[in-house]
């Protein structure tokens, strides 16, 4: 099973984790034209490799953390509060 | 002679390293019969004592079969022990009082009518199962009939067993895979190292090839045992496999009952099989080796064994393996069983050795007057049947030149398989080694998984343990040189000249696989699922370098490039019991939970929560709620405590609605939407302070609507000051309904002037409720009349509850459930998400349109509601009355035009006691949404009613007169 080093709990299992997807900051809905709306719900990477992603502990800390994953080889090279450190 | 010390005829003298205590006989039952066993015993062990030779039947051509292995993995010792089918009899000790019965043979064991499917054999050959019994179409049932008649599983008990079974969760540094003497020096290096180890014997006690050898092995061997007692950092699992290695060296552990009994004795019940999930820093390989069978003729007759079966019988259980036997062998493991069975007064016939270009041809079956000699000295009749197996045992061998000798054991030792099945899950793939004639492991292991013992390499035994203790150590983080394992030459043995075998389980030969290949399944992967070699029980631990070999053959191609097929987790079976581990379910109650119980409420589960569905007769509890006053538990409605001066921002960004600007004790109502523009939930929320909002979910929304709702504050708006606590389960919640609730309420509360001016609809106050103060009090109405909803601290829950009805006995105060909730809501048209709601229906699809201001900038989900806008092409939910009064369609009945176009469905429905009739909600087709338009809607049974779209969703009280009171 994956490990997630989780910024606050350190390295957890997976399955304590809610996978949210890739990071795909929300454009400004004011701005943002049809498409890039579009892209932002629904079109994906899908990279085989790099990855930047979000996950939830949902089972620690409740806290949603970005990680950076390689997605052949599961190796997590960065993982940070989502919002960034506050 | 009597027939009890007949039975043990087989037993030797007591042997060196014996396993059994002979001075605690007892029985056990086999075939209906009673036969002696000892604490030690396997089941087999203790049968093949007395001269049991058959134990089951085979899968596909139901052929006697007998012991091959005598280990777990042996196919042909599946039995069934009392209601547990599927037991691997040659490994599950004997207990006292054990019904042993062999599975799928019908009538008995002797004489098995299925074996009527020899006969047939052309039409059960390769991918049989594909061809035969397929056509006529017409006839598959027919044949499905006969092929479960045939088919060989156990039974399973009629009453599912009262068994435990259980998870661990562990976090050793080092696992060590094997508890041979490979694996016990790593472990004992390891923990040596400063590491806590977890080491995991398949068998009942640690030891591997060491416990069935000669002085020289039990005397390292009692060594190494005292070695890896004196560490106090392993922990000993015996019985157990590690059965699956994952991503992480995240390994699963399957742990049987230890020697004498459950895992754990004492508690209201014993675990009968647990898996250990372990996250370990070092996974240490060390299996060792399992013998391969040899492709002949006859291999699959009882009394053809592996040497290590032979030793294993000898030498454990002090069981003679036979009488007369000839031994091929290639190894020194040969060589060690033709000692071992001189010792045991066994006539070696024969030794046939292959290093010296020795060989058989085939097995063959009992002479006749062989059989009839055997037969009287077993007194005849059914005892004999029963011992003997019927006719399938062996009776002699061919050798090359057509020379014919007489025995009822052939021994073959011909090499080894090496299990890298754990291996191949760290990503490994092994490789044909052509000296070593086995598979080898490739050496491209993940990150922390080390391989010790017989599958890495070969060489002499105090080599391998100093090997395996410099694996400990670099186990436990140490550096160090790790010797090389040297390769001994073997001679490649797969296959005679004859074809038999190579598959017992799944009862395929490599006359089959062949034929695979001559029809063109040439992979060993196509070949592998074309014939199901190595796909039974024993999952290809003895078969697959045989069937490698046997493709290889077919197709002239080597070894190494056929490769071998790839092993997957499981390694070892586990029950589903034990994958499915104990009920760890949350269960959430409310404080009031035990009065509704206790005063005739049936629980109903919803989610987490066990809720009061009604107390006997929800009609009536409707009907107290519109005429007097009645009082619900709706403590999971979920509540989330808002703090901060951004909250009014959250509330703009996740409400439809605008949310800004409300005045301290307003409440309001809103729909939240996902980005996706689709409805997530709906509920109020209050402002019970400057900078304090308490906001509702539903029941089932909660955890839903607060992950949402961190989502937002986390990562889009990490800047906001907003804080969210929920508060579900602090608060008791009591919605307090009907036109006498003020009245009720005004006896109770302190500190809140209840008149309609003072505290109006959608406002809520803080204040004492029956004298606990901090409870906050919401003017809402869903269902319909004046009402109030009393957020009390959940310890004073059932105080106030109790107070509440003890005041309110002279207004006609009842409770009511979740049933009665259910019909007040659609009387009113309240949708409920989820139920009148699905993953695609938008706010105007549920015709919330009021609570989306598309005019505000943003929010969650607008940009896609700004698309399809009001009232686009999508389904309205509209409220609907059959014609038919007294009908109830059930829930969810479609909606049709013409013959079959589905126009919509019946989301909700009910009979409402108040207006006498049947009422519904249901999404339609847009052009159907029309008030007084009749749609058509179909019952299960296919008849077709009418119904009339309502002009409101209210069947009652549309203007909403009643709650604003």
């Amino acid at each position: 099973m994956i490990l997630i080093p989780c910024p606050h709990c350190g390295p957890r299992n997976a399955s304590e984790f809610a996978w949210k997807g890739e990071h795909r900051p929300r454009p400004d809905p004011a701005r943002a034209s049809p498409a890039e709306w579009r892209s932002y719900l629904y079109h994906r990477a899908n990279p085989c490799g790099w990855t930047t992603e979000v996950w939830f502990h949902r089972a620690g800390c409740r806290r949603y953390v970005t990680v950076e994953r390689h997605t052949l080889t599961n190796e997590v090279r960065r993982a940070v509060p989502a919002g960034g450190e506050r | 002679m009597t027939a009890t010390a007949r039975r043990e005829a087989r037993r030797l003298p007591r042997q060196p390293g014996e396993v059994i205590d002979r001075d605690r006989r007892f029985e056990i039952t086999w075939c209906g019969r009673p036969f002696p066993a000892y604490p030690g015993d396997t089941i087999v062990s203790a049968l093949a004592a007395s001269g049991v030779r058959a134990f089951s039947r085979s899968s596909r051509y139901h052929r006697p079969r007998g012991i091959l292995t005598a280990s777990f993995h042996d196919p042909g010792c599946t039995v069934q022990v009392g209601g547990e089918p599927n037991v691997r009899g040659a490994h599950r000790r004997a207990e006292p009082g054990m019904v042993v019965s062999p599975q799928g043979v019908w009538p008995s064991l002797g004489v098995d009518l299925k074996a009527v499917s020899q006969l047939v054999g052309p039409l059960m050959g390769a991918g049989s199962q594909y061809k035969t019994f397929m056509k006529p179409v017409a006839l598959l049932p027919a044949y499905q009939q006969v092929r479960k008649r045939l088919a060989n599983g156990g039974r399973l008990p009629a009453d599912p067993r009262p068994a435990c079974y259980d998870k661990r969760y562990a976090h050793p540094d080092v696992v060590v895979a094997g508890g041979g003497p490979a694996g016990m020096a790593a472990a004992v290096a390891a923990a040596r190292a400063g590491a806590g180890v977890m080491l995991v014997e398949e068998e009942y006690e640690l030891g591997g090839h060491l416990r069935w050898g000669g002085p020289d092995e039990l005397a390292a061997l009692a060594q190494l045992r005292v070695e890896v007692e004196s560490e106090a950092g392993i922990e000993v699992l015996t019985n157990s496999v590690v059965t699956g290695r994952y991503e992480g060296n995240w390994l699963a552990i399957v742990q049987r009952p230890a020697p004498g009994g459950p895992i754990e004795a004492g508690g209201p019940q014993a675990v009968v099989e647990r898996l250990v999930k372990a996250r370990a820093r070092s996974l240490v390989v060390a299996p060792g080796l399992i013998e391969r069978p040899y492709v002949f003729e006859g291999n699959h007759r009882p009394g053809v064994m592996l040497s290590t079966a032979v030793r294993r019988l000898i030498n454990l259980w002090a069981v003679k393996p036979g009488e007369e036997a000839v031994v091929l062998t290639a190894n020194s493991s040969g060589d060690a069983a033709v000692a071992d069975l001189q010792r045991a007064g066994v006539e070696v016939v024969r030794v046939v050795d292959a290093r010296r270009g020795g060989g058989i041809v085939r097995a063959l079956g009992p002479a006749r007057s062989r059989r009839q000699r055997a037969r009287e000295a077993l007194g005849g009749g059914l005892e004999a049947v029963l011992l003997l197996g019927g006719a399938g045992g062996v009776g002699g061998v061919e050798l090359p030149g057509g020379e014919r000798l007489e025995c009822d054991l052939l021994v073959t030792a011909v090499g080894w398989t090496a299990p890298t099945s754990l291996l191949d899950m760290a990503g490994d793939r092994p490789f044909y080694d052509e000296r070593a004639a086995r598979f080898l492991p490739g050496g491209r292991l993940a990150e922390g998984v080390l391989a010790a013992g017989g599958i890495a390499g070969d060489g002499p035994l105090d080599q391998m343990v100093e090997q395996a203790r410099a694996i400990g150590r670099l186990a436990a983080g140490q550096r160090g040189e790790v010797p090389a394992s040297p390769r001994e030459g073997h001679p490649a043995l797969f296959r005679s000249s004859t074809h038999g075998m190579v598959d017992y389980s799944g009862d395929v030969s490599s006359r089959d696989l062949v034929a695979a290949v001559r029809e063109g399944y040439d992979s060993i992967e196509l070949a592998k699922r074309y014939t199901t070699a190595t796909m039974g029980p024993s999952q290809g631990k003895l078969e697959v370098a045989n069937a490698v070999a046997v493709v290889a053959e077919a197709t002239g191609r080597t070894m190494d490039e056929t490769g071998t097929t790839v092993w997957r987790p499981p390694y070892a079976p586990i029950s589903l019991g034990a994958l499915a581990g104990p009920r760890h379910e949350p269960v959430r109650r409310s404080p009031m939970q035990a009065w509704h119980e206790a005063h005739g409420a049936e629980p109903v589960v919803e989610g987490q929560w066990v809720r009061p569905g009604h107390y006997g007769d929800p009609e009536a509890e409707v009907l107290g709620v519109r005429h007097a006053v009645g009082l619900m538990d709706v403590t999971p409605r979920g509540k989330l405590d808002l703090k901060g001066p951004d909250v009014p921002k959250l509330l703009d960004l996740v409400y439809a609605n605008r949310w800004a600007g409300r005045a301290e004790g307003a409440v309001g109502y809103g729909v939240m939407c996902t980005e996706e523009g689709v409805v997530l939930d709906h509920g109020v929320t209050g402002r019970v302070g400057p900078a304090h909002y308490l906001m509702s979910t539903t029941p089932a929304g909660e955890a839903t609507v607060w992950e949402w709702l961190e989502s937002w504050l986390q990562t889009a708006h990490p800047e906001w000051k907003v804080h969210v606590t929920p508060l579900t389960a602090a608060f008791a919640s009591i919605d307090v309904a009907g036109p006498r609730s003020r009245q009720l309420m005004e006896r109770v509360v302190e500190g809140v002037d209840l008149s309609p001016e003072a505290f109006p609809h959608m406002e809520v106050r803080r204040g004492s409720v029956c004298g606990v103060p901090g409870c906050y009090m919401w003017r809402l109405g869903s269902t319909g009349e004046l009402g109030y909803e009393v957020n009390v601290p959940a310890s004073y829950g059932l105080f106030v509850w109790e107070t509440l009805m003890d005041r309110g006995a002279d207004l006609g105060v009842g409770a009511f459930g979740v049933e009665a909730q259910g019909v007040l809501l659609l009387e009113k048209g309240h949708l409920m998400v989820g139920q009148d709601t699905d993953g695609s229906t938008h706010p105007f699809a549920a015709s919330l349109d009021w609570l989306v201001e598309l005019d505000k900038h943003d929010f969650a989900g607008r940009p896609e509601l700004v698309g399809p806008g009001r009232g686009g092409g999508h389904q309205r939910l509209v409220g609907l009355q059959p014609l038919d009064p007294a009908l109830v369609p059930p829930e969810p009945c479609l909606i049709v035009e013409g013959e079959a176009t589905i126009s919509g469905r019946v989301t909700s429905s009910r009979r409402s006691p108040t207006l006498g009739r049947s009422i519904c909600l249901g999404l339609v087709a847009p052009h159907l949404a029309t008030p007084g338009t009749v749609v058509t809607v179909v019952l299960p049974d296919r008849t077709r009613v009418g119904a009339r779209v309502m002009e409101h969703r209210a069947h009652f009280d549309p203007e909403g007169v009643r709650l604003r009171a």
